[in-house]
């Protein structure tokens, strides 16, 4: 029998950059917050040797324990998922802060385009453009709407950057100016303006100077140490919900964070959630903490993971297409890029930070036509200057053998000498690709997996070869002397290292039918249970997701004291 | 933009660090880790003494055998030539042996749960084996295969047979029943690579010799005085030990 806590307000499951916005904005509407963490509590503090590359880049440090959870994967349904046994494709982040701790501070708005994707691609092409089994649909809400809730998250994480010239109208400017210039990122903007093209510095939450938000969180500026992505900021410079939003909840004394708790299941009655049921990792035991009102906010899988094992909200049937939980699952087309070797030219390439680059996005959304293309929407091309550490980067020309005196000659050469021009794809979401309960495998619980059943299509392969091709068009316009162009997709192959950027599964919409949640994140069939975070996309845009991810959150916690303080029903 | 030899920049102290940074301590977010260094003692002036032996070159998982055989190895995945030492000097070797004998060698942060079946290549890894099982039975295989082809043990053959023998490893010319062969050989080069490069705190990239000869400056604290610059900044690399005890 578990243990049962006295009743609170509102519970949260999970503590990142969803849970930590929330907990923060509803303990300043008064209400009483407890967050449930399944992974260890974390401070500036602990990443004193953060500048690890073997411990936290290649041995996952910060990433959860695969020996308890992971996912399992098919490419179809014609074959067996299998699990997911070691870290490649992506990353998946648990202790306190979550992804975001260990994220690049890429921070992207989404374009106007991507929330009317459906009707905006029917008025320009017609509905032939859409294949049947592609499902795109509108989010329920519009770039304008989004806009306010933008502007709030950018202005807590303090977001370094210039106006994009291609992007959706700003209401402000961002509260930092953009980061520093190093000269590969002034050579990428020199090569497209060169070609037409309109980069812009990349949105960064590695701050550019000193910034103190409007909840009194200060914090110092970036030194491009090169130690983002799979690392914590020991300088607090990347703006982390542990060095941001959780303070401010605990200042408030009205939130209580339980780390070690991993919760199971969310309790309910008839169409309320009641609670949650979580076991104490450390001791093992089962608690249950009542609440009015249940948040989850864990990572995309375990959103939906929760509401399946917990047979909430309707499953989703890929041989009918009916049912929202688990629709939707999308990803990211990333390996359409190219790498340019510059034999005259040795560039400071160890040095950099996690969202210092440039970007462009003429051939992102549906800033360009279509008309002729075999895909819709598009990738930012950027070129990023992250800090290239030595284990994981060894570029060689195309040819070149990949080990032995050749090998070592030339990784020595060129560890200095060769540039990225990468594409973030955007990813289509299709009938066939979603997230469903493993019917063999299980955690360390006892409780069945979450299965990925997904691969890439036509859609991504032709979007792929098109990115390839403009990113080796850039390299040549920056002079180049090799270009190694990758317009080849393949399948989906869940072992090299992709993105981090999950989508789905609990998807947004304008109506029950095909949505799980309303525009307030809020579930159609549970009034009381909100789900935030990647899950909510019904598709994924050429772009990292965190942004849009605060957005929602902001706007769900908006909803959340709507909620709380009215009678109850549906906000929407 | 020719590379200089120069030595443009200083390692940036973390107590100049601190100085230039404009970092508030206090409000809401005290930096922790800049917090505790403002406690950090002076670093004690530099003083010659005898070179302390390396307690670390010794092993923790192989036999003498296997070693040798791994050393062999990953010496020709990273020879010595002009460019610096080879993998053999750098240590790499001991850092595979002293991996596996800890949380990588027994998979422990990995699904090792059933049922087992063979996959299709985009799925990943599906064996039951362990790393360190599959180091065995590969280095195993490697003499035999070896002994068969020139009757002689990997570590004896000459470099040129070595490199035949690694390459019949890595295109599965060698055909194996309980591992893969290429798979264990892309296990190899991996953590030759990591032994190369790695943090010399792991017992590999000995002295830091591995990031000297790609340019690599190590664990700096800041590079906000290089980032904009034209010329290719050359610095003596920092370990994480200068790190613990600068």
């Amino acid at each position: 029998m578990a243990k049962k806590l006295p009743k609170v307000d509102v519970v949260i499951v999970g503590v990142g950059w969803g849970g930590g916005i929330i907990a923060q904005e509803l303990t300043k509407q008064g209400l009483t917050v407890v967050g449930l963490e399944r992974g260890k509590e974390r401070k500036t503090e602990d990443y004193f040797m953060v500048h690890d590359e073997l411990r936290y880049a290649l041995r996952y440090e910060l990433m959860q324990d695969l020996s308890k959870e992971t996912i399992t994967f098919r490419s179809n349904t014609r074959i067996r998922a299998l699990p997911m046994r070691q870290y490649g494709s992506f990353l998946i982040g648990t202790g306190l802060g979550g992804a975001g701790v260990h994220w690049n501070g890429q921070t992207f708005r989404f374009l106007p385009y991507d929330f009317q994707i459906r009707s905006k691609t029917i008025e320009r092409y017609g509905e032939k453009k859409i294949p049947d089994n592609m499902t795109i649909q509108d989010w329920g809400i519009t770039y304008d709407e989004m806009e306010p809730y933008y502007d709030r998250f950018e202005k807590l994480t303090g977001i370094s950057g210039e106006e994009n010239p291609l992007g959706g109208k700003r209401s402000s400017p961002y509260p930092t100016p953009p980061m520093k210039q190093t000269p590969a990122m002034k050579m990428f903007a020199d090569a497209a303006t060169k070609l037409k093209l309109h980069p812009y510095m990349m949105p960064s939450a590695n701050l550019s100077q000193q910034y103190t938000n409007e909840d009194g969180v200060s914090r110092a500026a970036c030194q491009y140490c090169g130690y983002c992505e799979r690392f914590g900021c020991e300088y607090g410079a990347k703006a982390d919900p542990v060095v941001t939003v959780i303070p401010v909840a605990k200042k408030s004394g009205k939130f209580e964070i339980r780390t070690h708790s991993h919760v199971r299941r969310i309790l309910h009655t008839g169409n309320k959630a009641t609670g949650v049921l979580y076991t104490d990792v450390t001791t093992g035991e089962e608690i249950e903490q009542p609440a009015d009102i249940v948040v989850l906010t864990s990572y995309v899988f375990n959103n939906a993971r929760l509401l399946l094992l917990s047979k909430l909200g309707r499953p989703y049937d890929p041989a009918t297409g009916k049912g929202v939980i688990g629709k939707n699952y999308a990803y990211q087309v990333i390996r359409g890029g190219a790498t340019g070797f510059f034999e005259e030219k040795e560039f400071n390439l160890y040095a950099g930070a996690g969202s210092l680059g440039m970007t462009l996005d003429d051939y992102n959304g549906d800033n360009f036509d279509h008309s002729d293309l075999k895909f819709i929407h598009g990738a930012s091309i950027s070129f990023s200057q992250t800090g290239q550490r030595p284990v994981a980067n060894n570029p060689v020309p195309k040819g070149t053998p990949n080990w032995g005196k050749d090998f070592k000659a030339a990784s020595i050469k060129y560890f200095n000498r060769a540039l990225g021009v990468g594409a973030q794809g955007s990813s289509m979401p299709f009938r066939q690709h979603f997230l469903d309960l493993d019917p063999t495998y299980r955690d360390a619980f006892g409780d069945p997996l979450i299965r990925i059943t997904f691969d890439f299509e036509e859609q991504d392969r032709q979007l792929a070869a098109f990115t390839a091709d403009k990113c080796g068009e850039i390299l040549k316009e920056m002079g180049a002397t090799q270009i190694d162009v990758r317009r080849e997709l393949g399948p989906y192959d869940i072992t090299p290292y992709q993105s981090t950027h999950n989508t789905g599964g609990v998807i947004m919409g304008a109506s029950p039918d095909i949505s799980a949640v309303n525009n307030y994140l809020q579930m159609w069939d549970v009034e009381n249970l909100f789900v935030i975070g990647a899950s909510a996309f019904p598709h994924n845009s050429g772009y990292n997701p965190t942004d849009t991810v605060g957005a929602l959150a902001y706007r769900a916690a908006e909803g959340i004291a709507k909620y709380a303080k009215g009678s109850g029903g549906l906000l929407v | 933009m020719a590379q200089t030899d120069e030595r443009q920049e200083q390692p940036v102290s973390r107590r100049k660090f601190l100085k230039n940074s404009g970092l508030v301590l206090g409000g809401l977010v005290v930096g922790g880790v800049a917090g505790s260094l403002l406690k950090t003692k002076a670093p004690p002036a530099p003083q010659a003494a005898p070179a302390a032996p390396d307690f670390n070159q010794a092993l923790m998982y192989f036999t003498p055998e296997q070693f040798r055989v791994v050393e062999a190895a990953t010496e020709r995945i990273f020879p010595e030539d002009e460019h610096g030492p080879g993998a053999k000097t750098l240590g790499a070797a001991y850092f595979i042996d002293h991996q596996l004998a800890g949380d990588w060698g027994f998979n422990s942060r990995e699904y090792m749960q059933g049922p087992f079946y063979p996959g299709e290549a985009t799925q990943g890894y599906q064996g039951r084996l362990k790393r360190r099982e599959i180091f065995d039975i590969g280095i195993q295989e490697m003499n035999n295969y070896s002994t068969a082809k020139h009757q002689k043990r990997f570590y004896e053959l000459e470099p040129n047979q070595q490199d035949g023998v690694l390459k019949a490893f890595e295109s599965d010319e060698v055909k194996l029943t309980t591992i893969s062969a290429s798979g264990f050989f892309k296990m190899l080069r991996a953590s030759t690579l990591e032994g190369v490069y790695a943090d010399p705190l792991y017992g590999g990239n000995k002295n830091m010799d591995g990031w000297r000869m790609k340019n690599y400056p190590g664990n700096q604290m800041a590079y906000t005085q290089v980032i904009e610059q034209d010329k290719f900044v050359k610095m003596d690399p920092v370990s994480l030990r200068d790190h613990q005890h600068g």
